[in-house]
């Protein structure tokens, strides 16, 4: 596959940069510092070590029998990047671009959050680096994941409330850049997934594909080969990108992203850009988005806050344009069931996000035969949802 | 030359400077929309820019974002946006600029979008989030029926980024005067004078300023080395305070007469 993305950030005809000229010196800047840390050895090395002695990695591939063996057929394995520190993949990428923000001798960090996994990750890169951190959140996600606002404000962060549109990640998002344009001088804005304006998506992916990276070495010392199919769940798709982005040649390996469902795609209430958006631009990037016949963008809904966005990352768009990736679909409820599954058969409490790629593993394990390989990128852990699945009465 | 060249030259033969106002189509209804824009033209404005409203106005402060929201709830479309112009077109000469997002007009459909906005009457357009890099794709079309593409100059913007932006605009060249969004802050003078200047050595087209002016003073002190002044978040709240009250376009216009006086 050519490399993507082209000089101006484009995969085929999405990503780019859609972007206020105000923003725009910072980006090609952001864009130079980048592309230099990328070809220096020092840096690399760097980052390894924090990936290692803070973070924990590698994390382990590990072989969910009892899971597997419940679903009578392909043999399950899951990448479990809830052992992080923080509990879940964000911090690959935080500690990548906290380690470049000081290199640039940034001082300040503002980012955005849904779920609160990425402000987490994003105050605790933080306080290990000395720096002013503020993080945008809608009024409706830091109502549903009031114990990760909380671990924000132990780490020091500021916790910006969004009250705009849905008061989702989405408007999260709008609020940080709008903040950023008036402070960009000297402040670093930490994008939590494989969107934004270039950059951001082909650099997030980078720092993110240490779990496909890892995933291809572990899966060949434990199995000798290749994963017949990687899944794993898509909001913006950074976990996912991370995931497929090592094996995008390898053409034996089947690759699904997870996209939310919600109530379902025949209602309005749904997080599936690709399975139900068109083709637009939003937040610096051209992909697919949640939008109404006139390009007014639609509000997302998932029971997962880390995946109610309405649009996705540009690479995505890409690999659901060149069908390199099948983009599927999950609801609340099959989640919610894939939640409680993983939980009692392995002890292994899931994300919800996470959840909805469990979700579509079980229902393709039992179609496969024994010794087909499926590996889950278990994205993250599901503390943080306990408050939502108590409320739902969803066990 | 277009309405928008025409309008420069011309107050350049007076001596005057231009007031370029902007409001959200829409807000409240697109029928207050052409009352307000005939009665703005009437109280001395040289230029409009109307708001297009959208979803998520990144680069918008809180007055415009809630303005775009109630044109939006008031079911304004782009579609309706470009009727009004029509219409408007009946009666005014006044050049119109269109003010916006991105997604509208690629949801439009850019070839029929440039076509349409001919045919209304549009003279320029000014897309907040398509930068140099990305413009081609809507100037193919805009740029062919002579639509102008007004392009935006940052106080981030550096010298060898103005050249080139500056080398493909047309119309005018907006000066953003603040490093934030629109309405929020009060701007510095000498900065936007030092940064003006600058602009004007490797331009003759006219350059605006705007984002944060509201008031007589700051205009008056800013036309003293620009081609023209944008108030945007000023008049979009006192529409919005005095939206009932049905002296509005008497309101509105004794406001920008006020500001039009001083840049004669």
């Amino acid at each position: 596959m050519k490399t993507q993305p082209d000089q101006y950030g484009h995969f085929g005809i999405f990503g780019g940069r859609y972007a206020a000229e105000t923003l725009m010196p910072a980006l090609i800047e952001l864009e130079k510092a980048y592309r230099a840390c990328q070809k220096d050895k020092t840096f690399q090395k760097e980052f390894e070590w924090y990936q290692r002695e803070y973070s924990g990695r590698p994390t382990p591939l590990y072989y969910a029998s009892r899971m597997s063996e419940s679903l009578r057929g392909a043999k399950i394995y899951l990448k479990r990047e809830d052992l992080n520190h923080t509990g879940s993949h964000k911090i690959n990428n935080t500690l990548g671009q906290a380690l470049l923000a000081r290199r640039m001798g940034k001082k300040k960090f503002i980012a955005e959050t849904g779920a609160g996994q990425h402000g987490v990750a994003t105050a605790t890169v933080a306080a290990l680096f000395g720096m002013e951190c503020k993080i945008f959140m809608g009024e409706e996600d830091i109502r549903r994941q009031a114990p990760n606002v909380f671990r924000m404000k132990i780490l020091g962060a500021e916790v910006v409330l969004v009250k705009s549109g849905t008061a989702t990640l989405k408007d999260a998002m709008n609020e940080a850049m709008r903040y950023w344009v008036s402070s960009v001088r000297d402040t670093f804005y930490i994008i939590g997934t494989t969107a934004g304006p270039h950059p951001y998506p082909q650099m997030v992916r980078n720092f993110q594909s240490v779990i496909g990276r890892e995933t291809k070495k572990q899966i060949m010392k434990l199995e000798g080969r290749n994963p017949d199919v990687l899944i794993a769940c898509v909001g913006g798709g950074s976990n996912a990108m991370g995931t497929f982005y090592t094996f995008r040649d390898e053409k034996n390996v089947a690759m699904y992203g997870v996209e939310a469902a919600g109530h379902g795609l025949h209602t309005p209430e749904h997080s599936a850009s690709i399975n139900g958006g068109k083709v637009g631009v939003l937040h610096g990037n051209k992909t697919y988005l949640l939008q109404d016949e006139h390009g007014q963008v639609r509000d997302a809904y998932s029971i997962a806050a880390g995946l109610d966005y309405p649009g996705v990352g540009p690479e995505h768009a890409y690999f659901h344009e060149t069908k390199r990736v099948k983009y599927v679909t999950i609801t609340d409820k099959e989640a919610v069931a894939a939640f409680s599954f993983l939980s009692l058969k392995e002890g292994i409490i899931p994300a919800l996000e996470s959840a909805h790629a469990i979700a579509y593993a079980m229902k393709m394990a039992p179609k496969m035969a024994r010794n087909k390989i499926i590996v889950i990128c278990l994205s993250g852990r599901g503390d943080k949802d306990a408050q939502t699945i108590i409320e739902t009465n969803a066990l | 030359m277009g309405r928008i060249g025409d309008k420069f030259e011309a107050l350049c033969g007076s001596k005057e400077k231009a007031l370029i106002v902007y409001l959200t189509a829409g807000d409240p209804s697109l029928s207050v929309t052409k009352k307000l824009i005939l009665g703005l033209e009437k109280a001395g404005v040289d230029i409009l820019e109307i708001g297009v409203p959208f979803s998520d106005p990144t680069a918008d402060g809180p007055l415009i974002q809630m303005a775009s929201q109630r044109a939006l709830k008031s079911g304004t479309t782009l579609e309706g946006v470009l009727d009004l112009v029509t219409e408007v077109r009946k009666v005014s000469e006044i050049p119109i600029v269109l003010f916006g997002y991105f997604n509208p007009i690629f949801a439009y459909g850019v070839k029929k979008f440039a076509h349409i906005a001919r045919k209304a009457g549009v003279d320029g357009v000014l897309v907040v989030d398509l930068p140099y890099e990305e413009a081609k794709e809507l100037r193919i079309y805009t740029d062919a029926v002579g639509i102008d593409f007004i392009s935006l100059i940052a106080p981030t913007t550096g010298s060898e980024r103005l050249t080139k932006i500056a080398a493909d605009a047309t119309g005018f060249l907006y000066y953003i005067s603040i490093t934030g969004i629109t309405g929020t802050a009060a701007p510095k003078i000498d900065n936007i004078k030092t940064k003006v200047n600058k602009i004007r050595k490797i331009t003759k087209l006219p350059v605006a300023v705007g984002f944060g002016i509201s008031k007589p003073q700051q205009a008056r002190e800013i036309a003293r080395f620009a081609d023209g002044v944008v108030i945007g978040s000023a008049v979009v709240r006192l529409i919005d305070e005095n939206k009932n009250n049905r002296d509005l376009v008497k309101i509105i216009s004794g406001y920008v007469s006020g500001i039009k006086k001083v840049l004669r």
